[in-house]
């Protein structure tokens, strides 16, 4: 049986009275596409920040490919093949596109703290990086500062960042937020485009990309795990359509 | 009584005067998060109205002390309207170098209208001498101040915690836009908390005069001491303010008691420890 | 789309290839440093001063405009390297260029040890960290009169001519080619590291402090090694201090001379490189016109200043100059 990708067991964190995660036990499969359903608060990208040490667990442990990374700090992780983006993109205004994942390449190919050999050197990382915003449809605007670029191609460039890192597993925090339909195109394509050697959690409202790339899906409601299903199980489950199906507001249960 | 207790007396003295000049900036800085290194302008501007109505009007000096609170609010709310309320969503450096600013026009113009002397200050016979208890003596004049900032304390605290007004600034605090999410003007909170503040600090620069001096420079002199407070203290609080300022009035004081030569050394490496163990400061968040 | 074509045939390589290349700005800046020689041989003094403070000001650019940590306390390392290179003269060993790399190793290390600390913290607590470091250093350096003077400074710093032959005139030539040199040397140091992929670490950093770790950065380790190579360059300024004035005080790691650089660095503009010299070369040449003037007026005008900066001119003299070219040279067309 083949180890899972990444996996949560019994992770545990409140802040006071209010638990953020209780008892969460995730396995994600290598290569698997999984999506993280829930309502607004219930505990979704606090388990991501949990996942990828922004966060410290008070109980509970991460495993990575085998390897216990409780205790490593969120670059750390990354290194190792961990990576997410955010659902609110954090990107570097003032950097263009393609200075911010050559940035992420450099750092990954271990070389960002070079300073006696200019940036020209580096042509395979320059290249690297500008495959990856090709990939993604961005090589046009590549020389554009991050805050000249619209909102969606904002977000590609989020992907663009974890993927420079060459990620094992990555966590993608609302990938298709706040982006209007006429820009979506590029980001679904990226997504499908993805790898099958990236295990793929994501999680998301939009109920179009849960069905459409997700072969199973987790629904987290005030901290705990829910159920786990595949999408078709999770949209004919009633408890599910109580909590949250009900407030989808885009895409219904086929 | 040994002398210890003589020295911590005029610690706890040192350190109210620096509650009541600090106490504004907390609180600002913790709701708004707008670094205003202009805070002890309005400290000096209330030392010198005291001054100016006690000298030139013959004014007596307990009543200019309400005087200098309002003279110090007023300046804050004009200042506020006209230049602060365009950055409170600039970077850290643009508010620190625009208060920096305002900070060098006061020294300028202080020293311009009143020169660069020290003021000279006439407390009233009553306010004077000391008394003297278990073999020490104690300043009445610090007394008086331990007294007033006592007071203005627990008047603080009270309208902190027991009021609605009080639980708005602590709402606005904590988190500024849940705070705009359930109805409170946070702008007209800030406005009116600002005025109060400053205004404190224009009692506590009147109050300073007659144990710390009043001279143009006083400006940037106690900044330093104040960033302390508020640093160490933690923003966004008053009892942190009033622990803080008590810590390092204190250390302060034994500092230059027991190690002269080193002089203020003390207060700094006090402020470098709290700062590395807990960066928010003691009562501070995050 | 035409700018789609523009960037295809331009490819990524050849775009930074152009970034890295002097512009004819640059040298005409170098070019113009020659020209006191010329023009001005009476202010050579006045010349070697400000390419000190220039050369501070550069370092406080790496960690301030380049890297967003906000320093009251920079003073401390360009004080250590004064201090440094007028004790070694002071005790017998006046050769100017090992008393340089004396001054920058033991700035340098300084600016390590404390690195360690800076490194840790973000927003207030790292300024007044910064401002803790400088104030406990001046403390330390006035208590510890007996070997740094105290509130007289040093006595007895004499400078031995650079490389057996070059002496110290009173006109200032000797001072003002060591300074100029020196700071053109270090220039190229930066601006290496600014075009390096450590230039554009930390450019992140600044940019988006928090974004870096999630890409795998060690950004500790990146801040770190930028603090400690600028606080071995404002050592460097600090000796040339000492050496070409002959004089140390206790002024020289100060919480005026930190603040006073940060201003001049504001004024020029932060993030560019040039900003430091230039609004070094603004400040100073100012403050020698109106030397006369009673220094409560001069902050006054200071003051004003920073606040017309801040309102009007936040990225300073060189931001200023730029917005103004690309408003009058509309090259590119808009998307």
């Amino acid at each position: 049986m083949s180890e899972s990708a990444l996996s949560a067991r019994g992770i545990n964190k409140s802040f006071g009275s209010l638990i953020v995660a209780s008892d969460i036990e995730i396995d994600l499969p290598a290569g698997v596409r999984y999506a993280l359903i829930g309502p607004n608060g219930a505990g979704k990208t606090t388990l991501i920040n949990l996942m990828t040490g922004m966060l410290r667990p008070d109980a509970g442990r991460i495993v990575l490919g085998g390897d216990d990374i409780t205790a490593l700090p969120p670059d750390e992780r990354v290194r190792r093949g961990l990576v997410r983006t955010f659902q609110i993109n954090s990107l570097f205004p003032h950097l263009t596109a393609l200075e911010s994942v050559t940035l992420a390449v450099c750092e990954r190919r271990r070389v960002a703290s070079t300073w006696w050999r200019p940036l020209t050197a580096y042509g395979e990382e320059v290249d690297e990086a500008h495959a990856i915003l090709s990939r993604l449809a961005l090589a046009a605007v590549c020389h554009r500062r991050t805050r000249e670029l619209a909102y969606g191609q904002q977000r590609l460039l989020e992907i663009a960042l974890a993927l420079a890192a060459k990620p094992k597993v990555l966590l993608l925090d609302e990938p298709a937020a706040g982006v209007p339909r006429e820009e979506s195109q590029d980001l679904f394509a990226a997504i499908a485009g993805l790898s099958r050697d990236i295990t793929v959690l994501f999680i998301e409202h939009d109920m179009d990309l849960v069905f459409r790339f997700a072969s199973r899906v987790i629904v987290m409601v005030g901290g705990r795990v829910l159920l786990e299903g595949t999408p078709a199980e999770i949209a004919a489950d009633s408890r599910v359509r109580a909590v949250y199906l009900g407030k989808a507001h885009r895409g219904t249960a086929p | 009584m040994p002398p210890v207790f003589g020295m911590l007396f005029d610690g706890i003295a040192y350190g109210m005067l620096l509650f009541l000049m600090s106490v504004g900036l907390s609180v600002t800085l913790g709701m708004m998060n707008f670094v205003n290194l202009a805070h002890c302008s309005f400290a000096m501007l209330g030392g010198y109205v005291a001054v100016t109505l006690m000298n030139a009007f013959g004014w007596p000096f307990l009543l200019t002390l309400p005087i200098a609170f309002l003279a110090a609010a007023a300046a804050s709310v004009v200042l506020e309207r006209v230049f602060f309320r365009r950055f409170y969503n600039a970077g850290e450096l643009e508010q620190c170098l625009l208060t920096i600013g305002i900070v060098f026009v006061s020294i300028a113009g202080a020293a311009y209208i009143y020169g660069t002397d020290q003021q000279p200050v006439h407390l009233p016979p009553y306010l004077q001498g000391s008394i003297v208890f278990a073999g020490l003596d104690f300043a009445i004049y610090r007394l008086f101040l331990i007294g007033i900032a006592l007071v203005i304390t627990v008047v603080l605290i009270a309208t902190v915690e027991a009021t609605r007004f009080g639980a708005q600034v602590r709402a606005a605090v904590n988190n500024q836009r849940m705070a705009r999410g359930l109805g409170i003007d946070v702008d007209r909170l800030f406005a009116i908390t600002f005025a109060l503040g400053s205004g404190l600090a224009g009692l506590g620069g009147a109050l300073a005069i007659a144990m710390l001096g009043l001279d143009p420079s006083f400006a940037l002199t106690y900044l330093i001491y104040v960033l302390i407070v508020v640093s160490v203290g933690g923003l966004g609080s008053v009892a942190g303010s009033f622990v803080a300022a008590m810590l390092l009035g204190v250390s302060d004081e034994a500092g230059k008691y027991y190690i002269p030569a080193f002089g203020s050394v003390l207060i700094y490496l006090v402020m470098m420890v709290v700062i590395m163990w807990r960066p928010a400061g003691l009562f501070g968040r995050r | 789309m035409s700018s789609a074509t523009i960037d295809a045939a331009f490819g990524p390589r050849q775009f930074l290839r152009a970034q890295n290349r002097w512009r004819w700005t640059e040298i005409a800046f170098w070019l113009a440093t020659l020209l006191p020689f010329v023009l001005t041989p009476d202010y050579l003094v006045l010349a070697s001063q400000i390419a000190i403070t220039g050369l501070f000001a550069l370092s406080l650019d790496l960690i301030l405009g380049f890297s967003g940590i906000i320093s009251l306390g920079h003073a401390a390392y360009f004080g250590m390297g004064a201090y440094t290179a007028g004790l070694l003269s002071v005790w017998g060993w006046g050769e100017p260029l090992t008393g340089l790399l004396a001054a920058g190793v033991t700035a340098g290390l300084f600016g390590y040890l404390t690195s360690f600390i800076i490194a840790r913290f973000r927003h207030l607590a790292l300024i007044m960290i910064t401002l803790g470091i400088g104030l406990l250093l001046q403390e330390a350096a006035n208590s510890a009169s007996f070997i740094t003077g105290g509130f007289d400074g040093l006595q007895g710093i004499h400078t031995w001519p650079i490389l057996n032959r070059f002496d110290f005139d009173l006109y200032g030539r000797t001072a003002y080619s060591y300074a100029l040199v020196v700071l053109f040397l270090t220039f190229l140091v930066a601006r290496r590291i600014i075009h390096s992929p450590f230039g554009l670490s930390l450019r992140g950093i600044r940019e988006n402090g928090q974004r870096m770790p999630a890409i795998g950065a060690a950004t500790r380790a990146h801040i770190r090694t930028i603090y400690t190579i600028a606080a071995v360059m404002a050592g460097i300024a600090g000796a040339l201090l000492a050496q070409t004035t002959e004089t140390v005080s206790l002024e020289t790691l100060g919480f005026q001379r930190s603040a006073d650089v940060l201003v001049m660095l504001i004024l020029g503009g932060t993030g560019r490189l040039y900003g430091g010299p230039i609004g070094a070369i603004v400040y100073m040449v100012a403050r020698d016109q109106f030397s006369g003037l009673n220094p409560q007026y001069w902050y006054f005008w200071i003051g004003l200043l920073l606040i017309a900066v801040v309102m009007f001119m936040p990225d300073g003299i060189l931001g200023g100059l730029a917005l103004a070219l690309r408003r009058l040279t509309p090259r590119r067309a808009k998307d």
